[in-house]
């Protein structure tokens, strides 16, 4: 029975990183082919790095994730302070309901619709190439915003109410007892928003592709576009590289969350 | 003092209802304006009697989804139980190897597999160094299911294994001890007490399968179109919003009575949020 299931752990571990495998394997390949291996060579690597226009997606797709997540983030955690103080009624339940839709609907649906809100605004307005930078920013803070509430309204139910009110009768006032005492200790909400919001716009496809425009290209809608044609091992090369930085980056978030833990035991026991 | 403190408080939620309003419940306003408007901006109903050619497109994207989503579910249970048997550190370890590929650009992964599959591939190149004949697989319903099933699994695992790594491991001592045998044990205690966890699997993988694009694209040869495909050829090949909206509606419609159908099963107020990406 035991061996049973690490045999099937094992199988379903190299289906899911088969395809990975191959990738990084044949980014190393010396000749351009992606079905024989004729053997080692970095050629697609130097190759990737005298792509402009992949790095330039690159540097774009960096800059979008980071602002989207920024303002998603100030919003969503605002918007989640100000829900938490709404009475339980129709006005809070249908503000929820609306925030859950992009969360729950198909994404291509999102994306359409955005782009038919776009397209129509401009149509009114008289612009012809709307889709850019812009409609790519609102999308992107858009979808990311649920995802911020969501993390932020469960650290604030669980404050207690009477901290903020004690701050205010030892002589502080709404704001300053907010952030001294409310925000710290939302913190880890508003940081796991922050960063579920900054990974899902690095890797957002199907969104972004139809609201953005020709004049600014992001990673996924360049990946996008070069699948079209035939890939070059350049694209297996990014992959590659991609790949070691989520690995890292998870390894780096994973060994600093079990520091935390030990910590927080540590000093628990003083 | 304090109400005053309440009513800033809540303004607080301001910007962001305005921002909801117009960027989430505005769009779908637009694709009902746009279903039933023509491209002149008339009233017609043109877009909804269209919809009749693309019967067999949604049958077969429903098919797909409810294929890709009992395969998911047959592998996805049985892994999240081994998973919620093992030590934490093992656990974590898992979750995190099932996660890493969904970080992966989903485009990279599909075309990945098209090289494994295709009819000069990894496999076949294998097969025929071993004398086999060569195998076709590429184009095919098959490849496009392996495709739906490869990206959308992992959506299955996390829900069903949160639910079963919280169960009290006594219930499952007391079932033994009223006399309960390993398979009864997993009937009627452990598949009754992830029941919410399958559903909410089923939804995170229906959802996503029954609207994809691009993967019946590359791994069916364009043989096998679903809504996905057929949507996305409206908005930026033909052209015609219009008819593309009108595609986008039903698509929503299917997946909120798909829903709301699943939310019959996970009878529990989630708005605490367990989220999981």
């Amino acid at each position: 029975m035991k061996s049973l299931s690490r045999v099937y752990t094992a199988l379903i571990l190299l289906f899911m990183y088969a395809p990975i495998f191959v990738l990084i394997v044949y980014s190393f390949n010396a000749s351009n082919s992606t079905s024989v291996f004729e053997g080692f060579s970095l050629k697609w690597y130097s190759e990737l790095f005298k792509d402009g226009e992949t790095l330039k997606a690159l540097y774009n797709t960096l800059i979008l994730a980071l602002l989207s997540s920024v303002i998603a983030t100030i919003l969503g955690t605002a918007a989640a302070v100000g829900i938490s103080y709404m009475k339980n009624g129709p006005i809070k339940s249908i503000i929820m309901t609306i925030t859950n839709i992009p969360m729950m609907n198909a994404d291509i649906v999102t994306g359409v619709s955005l782009m038919l809100l776009f397209v129509f605004v401009g149509g009114i307005l008289g612009i012809s190439g709307v889709l850019g930078f812009t409609t790519l920013l609102i999308a992107h803070v858009t979808f990311n915003l649920p995802y911020v509430i969501l993390s932020v309204l469960p650290k604030l139910k669980q404050l207690d109410p009477n901290l903020s009110e004690a701050a205010q009768d030892l002589g502080c006032t709404p704001l300053q007892s907010f952030f001294k005492v409310v925000l710290p200790s939302i913190m880890p909400g508003i940081i796991t928003g922050l960063m579920m919001s900054f990974t899902l716009s690095l890797d957002d496809f199907v969104i972004s592709y139809f609201v953005s425009g020709p004049q600014f290209q992001t990673l996924p809608l360049r990946i996008y576009s070069m699948t079209k044609r035939r890939v070059t091992p350049d694209m297996y090369a990014l992959s590659t590289l991609m790949f070691v930085v989520i690995l890292v980056l998870l390894i780096l978030i994973n060994t600093v969350k079990d520091d935390k833990k030990t910590l927080g035991k540590g000093s628990a026991k003083k | 003092m304090k109400r005053s403190a309440s009513i800033y408080s809540k303004l607080c939620a301001s910007p962001y209802i305005v921002w909801m309003l117009i960027f989430i419940f505005a769009p779908l306003l637009m694709v009902f304006y746009y279903t039933f408007t023509d491209s002149s901006g008339a009233l017609t109903f043109n877009n909804i009697i269209a919809l009749d050619n693309y019967a067999g497109i949604f049958v077969r994207s429903i098919l797909y989804g409810l294929i890709t989503t009992v395969i998911s579910l047959i592998i996805a249970f049985p892994l999240a139980y081994i998973i919620s048997q093992k030590s934490v550190k093992y656990q974590s370890t898992m979750i995190i190897l099932l996660m890493v590929p969904m970080w992966m650009n989903f485009l990279i992964r599909t075309y990945s597999w098209m090289n494994i599959l295709s009819d000069n591939g990894i496999i076949n190149f294998v097969i025929q160094k071993f004398g086999f004949e060569p195998v076709h697989m590429i184009n095919t319903s098959g490849a496009v299911i392996l495709g739906m099933v490869y990206n959308f699994m992992p959506y299955m695992v996390l829900p069903i294994y949160s639910v079963i790594s919280k169960m009290d491991k006594s219930v499952i001592e007391a079932a033994q001890d009223l006399g309960c045998n390993k398979f009864k044990v997993l009937t009627k205690v452990i598949l009754p007490y992830s029941l919410p966890g399958i559903a909410s699997g089923i939804t995170m993988v229906f959802v996503p399968s029954v609207s994809t694009f691009y993967i019946s694209q590359k791994l069916g040869g364009g043989k096998y179109d679903m809504i996905g495909d057929t949507i996305e050829r409206q908005f930026q090949t033909s052209y015609n919003y219009n008819l593309g909206a009108s595609i986008s509606l039903v698509l929503m419609v299917l997946l909120l009575v798909c829903m709301a159908f699943m939310n019959t099963f996970t009878n529990e107020n989630d708005d605490e949020g367990g989220i999981i990406v």
